[in-house]
């Protein structure tokens, strides 16, 4: 079965996703992602969304949940690379990510890991 | 037998000659089918000619009245260009139009002339001929219509272009000026071209100066919301500025939540903002 990998940096652990995104992937990346953040007390988790095209309500709601998990989990989340069709179509979905943070690239991600 | 005794009215189109000619430029001058300040009466009659002729080989190809039918295609082409060209010069539905009407009277009086004394026949070929007529008449104003619509729509989509440039203030800043009412069609442009910048640019500040917006109501404000909300999700902030007074009484008085977004009354305002964003975010990630 496929997985997403999970990558250890220092304090922060980097998730790259680069296949399309379905349901029970979503599922297994919340669970890996919840235990390695307890495995490895990381300060924050890096998500690079920036080769995913598609993405539906389901989707959305994951990386929302996600990141409010690893927020009881004492980690920020911090969204980046997300296209502009994608951004559209969760803000006409209605999903705002409201407590997730977002930057533009890798780079700018971890430069705001670093600073909160 | 010739195709003028099975047919008088093909047969005044087929035998036609230049007194057809003469006597139509002379209605159309007496008409509003001639405006003199907008083409040239050589210009008129070479026109005149070329159709005369399209309908004597309309008239050749087969006695049909059909004017949708393969022996009008020239016909037709030719009304087509003419109706398109007078939209373009400026003459009015009904000067266009007239340019087929006026052949009528002409032709009637061929047809009288032809046909004699025969009321009966008389009368159903004057029927044939005020059909025929008629239908060339409609398809050109028809024809006319739709090339001023092509104008119309051509002229919609530039506007739209035109409407929405996303600009590079600075190194890490983009601005957004607002200019006319926004839809949900403009906001869509709107909406994608500034994420599209964003992307290529690397911007993380973008200021949408709404000071060119005549008006803001609740679906306007919510536009612009998705719009902020779309660039937050890609990792950018917002700023609105250029809010002129009566706006934000409207704003406040719609009940409108702009919830966290940064607004300023000015874009000098806003770009000072942007830069000290964009130098606390350098010294930060800096140290």
């Amino acid at each position: 079965m496929d997985r997403i990998p999970i990558l250890k940096m220092g304090p922060y652990l980097l998730v790259t996703i680069q296949v399309d995104m379905h349901d029970e992937l979503a599922l297994t990346l919340q669970d890996d992602l919840t235990n390695r953040i307890t495995a490895t007390r990381a300060k924050g988790v890096l998500i690079d969304i920036s080769s995913l095209d598609v993405v539906d309500s389901f989707i959305g709601r994951m990386i929302a949940n996600i990141s409010a998990m690893a927020r009881v989990l004492d980690a920020r989340t911090v969204v980046v690379g997300m296209l502009p069709s994608v951004a559209i179509t969760l803000v006409e979905l209605g999903l705002h990510l409201d407590g997730v943070l977002t930057a533009l690239n890798v780079e700018k991600g971890m430069a705001l890991l670093q600073r909160a | 037998m010739n195709a003028k005794a099975v047919n008088p009215l093909f047969g005044v189109l087929q035998t036609q000659d230049d007194s057809l000619l003469d006597a139509w430029m002379k209605a159309q001058t007496g008409s509003m089918a001639s405006r003199k300040d907008l083409i040239k009466e050589s210009e008129l009659r070479e026109q005149s000619r070329k159709f005369l002729a399209a309908l004597r080989a309309a008239a050749e190809k087969g006695g049909s009245t059909d004017i949708y039918g393969a022996a009008w295609d020239e016909a037709r082409d030719f009304l087509k260009s003419i109706s398109a060209s007078r939209a373009q010069q400026g003459f009015t539905p009904t000067e266009t139009a007239m340019f087929v009407f006026s052949l009528k009277e002409p032709v009637f009086e061929q047809l009288r002339k032809d046909v004699g004394d025969n009321a009966k026949s008389l009368a159903s070929e004057l029927w044939q001929a005020t059909t025929l007529f008629d239908r060339l008449g409609l398809y050109t104003t028809e024809a006319y219509q739709q090339s001023r619509n092509d104008v119309i729509g051509r002229q919609q989509s530039e506007l739209l272009e035109l409407s929405t440039p996303v600009v590079q203030l600075w190194d890490g800043i983009l601005a957004l000026p607002l200019v006319g009412t926004l839809d949900s069609s403009r906001t869509q442009v709107v909406m994608e071209s500034l994420l599209q910048r964003i992307v290529d640019t690397g911007s993380e500040i973008a200021i949408i100066d709404i000071t060119g917006v005549p008006t803001v109501d609740t679906l306007v404000a919510q536009h612009l919301m998705k719009t902020i909300a779309a660039t937050r999700l890609m990792g950018a902030d917002c700023i609105i500025s250029g809010i002129r007074p009566q706006i934000a009484q409207t704003i406040v008085h719609l009940g409108v939540d702009l919830g966290e977004v940064t607004t300023k009354a000015t874009l000098a305002d806003a770009l000072a903002t942007a830069l000290k964003r964009l130098q606390k975010t350098a010294t930060s990630s800096a140290t």
